[in-house]
């Protein structure tokens, strides 16, 4: 526990939150000092924005209470918090482009005159706050014209100027260019040094050791410990977070030292002035399995996207090798559309299950047919092969063991297991050279896992080759052949799964080594 | 979930818009002083004469054909509310076509169907090109697209121009389609009019409607980016060449309304052409909810509401009531489907998440 | 390597209507219209009588685009204006014409409103998607008003099925002395001058009181929107409903207030044209001005002024067609200026592919002008039509609708 004499600003004790199906907090204790910066770190899935989401107000806890300055308190809504002197920056920016600063940081708390709105009076106590904290801000500039920092700083105002004297951010640097980290993280301090308490969520150990005081860490919905950012190394918390030792890798199944399938030469995609995937290289051979670790946000959808044409890429290019010989075997594909590629051979499990890979009011039959819908057996020139579809469903549904009544019930009655398991077959089907895994496991019985776990496998010692991107540290051991470490756009690490340290990944993962 | 509930839950919010339709109409009848059920009997009764139920079929026709050019965009979440003016400039060039022109029959009615159909397309062309590069709602764009071409229309409309005088009226038309290619209609015993010969087009778009929605790739492209964009994009839709082969699909079938009345009664345009489509279409292609059949049964009532209604006057009543009672199914046709659908996906969503370990990845 | 760049990495550009620019743009029009009067010597185009009428088809329109406005402010898509405008010329002519035409104008006003309190409901509580219900709102509304016409007006003097008794004139006011003094400055035909002085003869002369009504409601939005807290609340509820409500702003409150009043303002240009353009409830009197209206309102980048101005420009078209065959093919000269002014300054800008492509245009169009002597009316008739088409295919990026507007919100969803 944290060391500190003065009360706590900010007590939360024994607070548990179920949702359906899952325990999101468990009984979680910390405490805050005023005045501090209080970092909360776990990785996703560990229940952190569960945790501030209930002390913003936004929905009640099961159990356990909440302690503001001394005095226990219930929130019914962000009102009450907002009442009780706690504002909150959400990760995503609830900010009004076509609205000035001013504008934005008032509404809701205008200062009039009558019915009129007070500008002038509302520019003034702005520029004041803004000068208080060192903020540099324009009340008349409209919020589209500013750069991500700016935006941010004025969520930050619009907190403070309804005199909130605690701070949650919840991943305030997930979308900042690094100096634009810098001037966050002195802004923070700066706070705390003003009397203010502020919590902010993060997973980047890097960031979160300059700025913090304490550190309380969560894994899986119930609290690991609360230390002082002091007395701890990057690699520390990265094994506190992450926890469990890492399973032993399956046996290694040997690799052909033949031309790669997929080549990925300097791929870059770039979003309003930031490169979500910066000059990535990447090479995957037939019968590899290539793990994408990294923390969620680091740009594992931007590659998956860019390699399936789905999003635009800034420069690069991507290869795809179609097997056999001669000319025509290797196809460039970066200019070609998401069918084309789709038709090359390559298939593709989103991590969405239920918006990308399925039509969840359609029958299964149907579902079958989607993302193959120009080649057999689904379709026959441009006519659809119902018979061919319909023949080839029962056909995964018996090999790969879905379990459903039959193949004309909608893919949104199955359980997430069976329909990620008629996914899995189908991006199998039509012996494809690679296929693109996101996330294959995720929200699936463990029945089903080690089921695609073996589908992965088996296509493997056929020659496939894998893109595998997962949270699942675990999943990514066990299968990868090779595992490399996407942090902030780069691949920064690469590791052999059959010795690589928990404290190595996850260090990696999180930037505790320092520079990227 | 089988097939009779499918039929059940689809059938569901038609009905409650029908009957609460019904409720409104009465009422409003009741407390204009005509008495709500005699009005219904006068009209069923004039709908059992053959005439009528040949005006209604006529009608229908003309509907359905509309509807489905409607529907198809529909599917993919488009809203071409631009038939109107697709439907005028299609019949405009197949009766110019029809006109001018002497070739041997088949030949002729082809080009005439041909130029239907491609007028129709060009012009819901203008409006997918906008959209697609330039960003403009298809619904603005068609709207203005149909007072423009109401403009053209009225000026091609000239002697001199495309048009001429017709002998011994004050009406300007088209000159008369040769006999070679006018379509006999079918006679109905009991009935002094015909059925419109070429009215078995709306037959054909139909079957065509539900082979190229149902049995192809575009028709699964087209049902997939109406379902879930997302998926659809994961799957290989190019989006943007689904928007513009969509909308010339659904501008050539809406060229195509005018066909029957042009080579079946009329064999010209002339300025008292019927003009707007475009509402009837929409709310037909809403209260069938796109599907071939269901799309049938909302055109022949709405041709019974249309044509039945010639009754009402003899007896007092305004026939304009009829509009109140298509204007209210529409409207409560949309509000009852999203408060169907509103119903069933919090059902669902009550099973899932009874049965989800899943939702840990979605709450950090 | 291959660059395939679509990412927008810079911010879009500013293309909004900032007051001076509005000013601007407003003094190089008179200017440009003046000299093509001068040129042309075609005195309709800048007669007080055209420009009176030119107002006359505005007021209907800019009724409508308020409307379209208020509603879309607020994030509300309203194409159901159409419906309620066609509910408020029938509202004028019931009421006008047994009553007078003050209470006819009341009951144009909240028969406007019956629509929209429909629209409102199947949107924002039921969650219908907002143009289909628009579509819904406006089949209900004309058959509404032809069934209570033909329920009211038949048998009544000089009404039947399809239009109303005669409704008494309303009131007009004038600036005193007004007419003497602008009226001397207009015969004396000097440039720039006596069209000046014919623009304010006409807004200042014998003007429906309506008129100023209508035009004072304009200014009062404006002032509402962008100087009241509850107009702060308005436009973010169309910007980011979402934002709003966790500020503690009732969004759904406000989204019924802003489609009850665009129906209101809408319901007025109806009774505009019922008592004051035609003097009697006609079927089919409003001819897609609600439309139109939705058109002005992107012209004006979603701003009162610029609306306003939209909805003169297309009145001042609609005038010249009506009025005058020689004015409405001056107009030709007219746009051949304006796109040629377009030109120059894009030219003086560098950028030389578009000024090439406007330049082209303004030649043809002129060429146009200089071999025919009469525009086809049919060309004025959908004049505005097209210029709605190009305002929004030129707007692209640079224009700005409210962010959210369009979208359902249901409290508690995040974005």
């Amino acid at each position: 526990m944290s060391s500190d004499h003065r009360a706590p600003a900010v007590e939360l004790i024994g607070i548990t939150k179920r949702f359906p199906g899952v325990v999101a907090n468990n009984d979680i204790t910390f405490r805050v000092a005023p005045g501090t910066v209080h970092a909360l770190v776990g990785e996703n899935g560990a229940g952190k924005s569960t945790l501030v989401n209930t002390l913003y107000g936004m929905h009640q806890p099961d159990e356990g209470r909440i302690v503001i300055a001394g005095s226990e308190v219930t929130f019914r809504s962000p009102a009450d918090a907002i009442g009780h002197g706690i504002g909150m920056v959400h990760q995503h920016f609830k900010l009004a482009d076509n609205l000035t600063v001013l504008e934005n940081v008032v509404a809701g708390a205008e200062p009039r005159r009558g019915w009129f709105l007070d500008r002038r009076a509302g520019a003034e106590r702005i520029r004041e706050l803004a000068a208080r904290h060192h903020f540099d801000v324009d009340p008349d500039a409209r919020v589209e014209a500013l750069g991500v920092g700016a935006r941010q700083r004025v969520e930050i105002l619009k907190v403070l100027y309804r005199g909130a004297r605690i701070v949650i951010l919840d991943e305030p640097t997930a979308v900042l260019v690094p100096q634009e980290v810098d001037e966050l993280l002195v802004g923070l301090r700066e706070l705390a040094s003003q009397g203010l308490t502020v919590i902010f969520i993060s997973h980047k150990l890097d960031e979160v050791l300059r700025v913090a005081d304490d550190v309380t860490v969560l894994r899986r919905g119930s609290t690991v410990g609360t230390v002082k950012a002091t007395e701890l190394s990057a690699r520390d918390l990265a094994t506190m977070m992450i926890g469990a030792e890492l399973s032993a890798p399956d046996a290694r199944i040997e690799v052909a030292d033949a031309a790669p399938v997929l080549v990925v030469r300097d791929l870059s995609v770039a979003e309003a002035g930031r490169r979500s995937l910066d000059a990535v290289n990447l090479s995957i051979r037939p019968g590899e399995i290539l793990g994408v670790a990294g923390v969620e946000g680091n740009g594992q959808s931007e590659l998956i996207e860019a390699v399936m044409g789905i999003r635009p890429i800034a420069s690069g290019s991507i290869t795809l090798d179609r097997g056999g010989a001669g000319p025509g075997a290797s196809a460039e594909l970066t200019h070609l559309t998401t069918r084309a590629r789709r038709e090359m051979g390559i298939g593709y499990i989103p991590e969405d299950r239920s918006r990308q890979a399925l039509l969840l009011d359609a029958p299964l039959w149907e579902n079958r047919i989607l993302g193959h819908q120009t080649i057999p057996p689904c379709a026959a020139g441009s006519r659809i092969d119902r018979v061919g579809a319909r023949r080839d469903t029962q056909r995964i549904v018996d090999e790969f063991d879905v379990r459903t009544p039959n193949i004309d019930v909608t893919a949104g009655s199955l359980s997430g297991g069976n329909q990620q398991k008629l996914i899995v077959g189908r991006e199998m089907s039509g012996a494809p050279r690679l296929v693109i895994a996101a996330h294959p496991t995720r929200g699936v019985d463990v029945g089903a896992q080690e089921a695609i776990w073996q589908l992965l496998r088996d296509a493997q010692r056929g020659g496939l080759a894998v893109l595998l991107v997962s949270a699942d540290l675990d999943e990514l051991v066990r299968l990868s052949t090779r595992l490399v470490v996407l942090l902030r756009g780069r691949i920064t690490a690469e590791f052999d799964p059959d010795d690589v340290s928990l404290a190595e990944l996850g260090a990696a993962m999180t930037g505790a080594r320092g520079a990227a | 979930m089988n097939a009779v509930t499918r039929l059940l839950r689809l059938s569901a919010a038609p009905a409650l818009a029908l009957a609460f339709s019904m409720a409104v109409t009465a009422v409003v009848l009741a407390v204009s002083g005509h008495p709500p059920l005699g009005t219904l009997r006068s009209m069923v009764e004039y709908a059992g004469r053959r005439n009528t139920q040949v005006l209604i079929v006529n009608s229908a026709m003309s509907y359905y054909i509309a509807a489905v050019a409607v529907a198809v965009c529909f599917r993919m979440r488009l809203l071409n509310i631009g038939i109107d003016g697709q439907y005028r400039l299609g019949a405009l060039a197949a009766a110019t076509v029809g006109g001018y022109l002497a070739l041997p029959a088949p030949i002729h009615l082809v080009l005439i169907v041909g130029a239907a159909m491609l007028a129709g397309a060009a012009w819901a062309l203008i409006a997918a090109v906008l959209k697609v590069r330039r960003g403009v709602s298809e619904i603005i764009s068609t709207i203005m697209l149909n007072y423009i071409a109401t403009g053209i229309v009225a000026y091609l409309l000239q002697p001199g121009r495309l048009a001429e005088v017709v002998p011994g009226s004050n009406n300007i038309g088209t000159p008369e389609i040769p006999p070679s290619v006018r379509i006999p209609g079918i006679s109905i015993p009991g009935a002094t009019q015909p059925i419109l010969g070429l009215g078995v087009i709306a037959i054909v778009v139909g079957v065509a409607y539900w082979y190229v929605v149902n049995r192809t790739t575009y028709g699964f492209d087209l049902r997939a980016t109406g379902s879930s964009r997302d998926a659809a994009l994961a799957s290989g839709v190019n989006v943007r060449r689904m928007i513009i082969t969509t909308m010339l699909v659904s501008g050539a079938t809406a060229g195509l309304i005018g066909l029957p009345l042009l080579l079946g009664r009329t064999y010209t345009y002339s300025l008292d052409f019927p003009a707007g489509v475009a509402f009837t279409g929409i709310a037909i292609a809403l209260l069938g909810r796109n599907h071939p059949i269901g799309i049938a049964a909302a055109a022949l009532l709405f041709g019974f509401l249309d044509n039945a209604n010639q009754i009402l006057a003899l007896n007092g009543i305004p026939k304009e009531i009829i509009n109140i009672t298509q204007g209210t199914i529409v409207i409560s046709v949309v509000v009852s489907y999203e408060f169907v659908r509103r119903r069933a996906t919090r059902a669902e969503q009550r099973m899932v998440g009874r049965s989800a370990p899943a939702l840990a990845a979605s709450v950090s | 390597m291959t660059h395939i760049d679509v990412s927008q990495a810079n911010p879009p550009s500013l293309k909004r209507f900032v007051p001076n620019r509005t000013w601007q743009l407003a003094a190089v029009g008179i200017v440009l219209v003046s000299l093509v009067r001068w040129v042309s010597g075609v005195d309709s185009l800048t007669s007080s009588g055209s420009f009176a009428a030119a107002i006359g088809s505005a007021v209907p329109i800019m009724m409508a685009g308020l409307g379209a406005l208020v509603s879309e402010r607020a994030g509300v898509i309203n194409i159901s204006l159409e419906g309620s405008m066609i509910l408020g010329t029938f509202g004028a002519g019931w009421i006008g014409w047994q009553h007078g035409p003050w209470l006819g104008l009341l009951a144009a006003v909240l028969f406007g409103t019956i629509g929209a309190i429909v629209h409102a409901t199947a949107t924002v509580t039921f969650g219908v998607d907002q143009i289909i219900s628009g579509v819904a709102v406006n089949i209900l509304a004309l058959g509404l008003s032809q069934y209570l016409a033909t329920a009211m007006f038949q048998g009544t003097p000089g009404g039947g099925r399809t239009q109303s008794p005669p409704i008494p004139p309303i009131g007009r006011v004038s600036l005193p002395g007004a007419d003497w003094m602008l009226g001397a400055l207009e015969d004396t035909h000097i440039v720039v001058v006596s069209d000046v002085a014919a623009a304010l003869r006409a807004a200042l002369v014998d003007v429906p009181i309506v008129t100023v009504i209508a035009f004072a409601l304009v200014v009062a939005t404006s002032v509402v929107l962008w100087r009241t807290a509850f107009g702060l609340r308005h436009r973010m509820c169309g910007e980011d409903p979402f934002a709003a409500d966790t500020l503690g702003v009732n969004v759904v409150r406000h989204k019924y207030a802003a489609v009850v009043a665009s129906g209101a303002f809408a319901g007025l240009g109806g009774g505009y044209l019922a008592i004051v353009a035609a003097n009697i409830y006609r079927e089919g009197q409003t001819a897609g001005r609600g439309f139109i209206g939705l058109g002005t309102v992107v012209f004006g980048n979603w701003m009162p002024s610029g609306m306003a101005g939209g909805a003169a420009l297309f009145g001042y078209i609609d005038s010249q067609q009506l009025r005058s065959e020689a004015g409405a093919h001056a107009m030709l000269l007219l746009l051949a200026a304006f796109v040629a002014a377009v030109t120059l300054y894009l030219a003086w800008k560098r950028d030389w592919k578009r000024s090439t492509r406007l330049g082209l245009i303004a030649g043809a169009t002129a060429l146009w002008y200089a071999a025919t002597d009469v525009l086809p009316p049919q060309a004025a008739f959908i004049a505005p039509y097209v210029a709605t088409l190009v305002v929004l295919a030129a707007a692209g990026k640079g224009f700005r609708p409210p962010k959210m507007t369009g979208v359902p919100f249901r409290k508690g969803e995040q974005s």
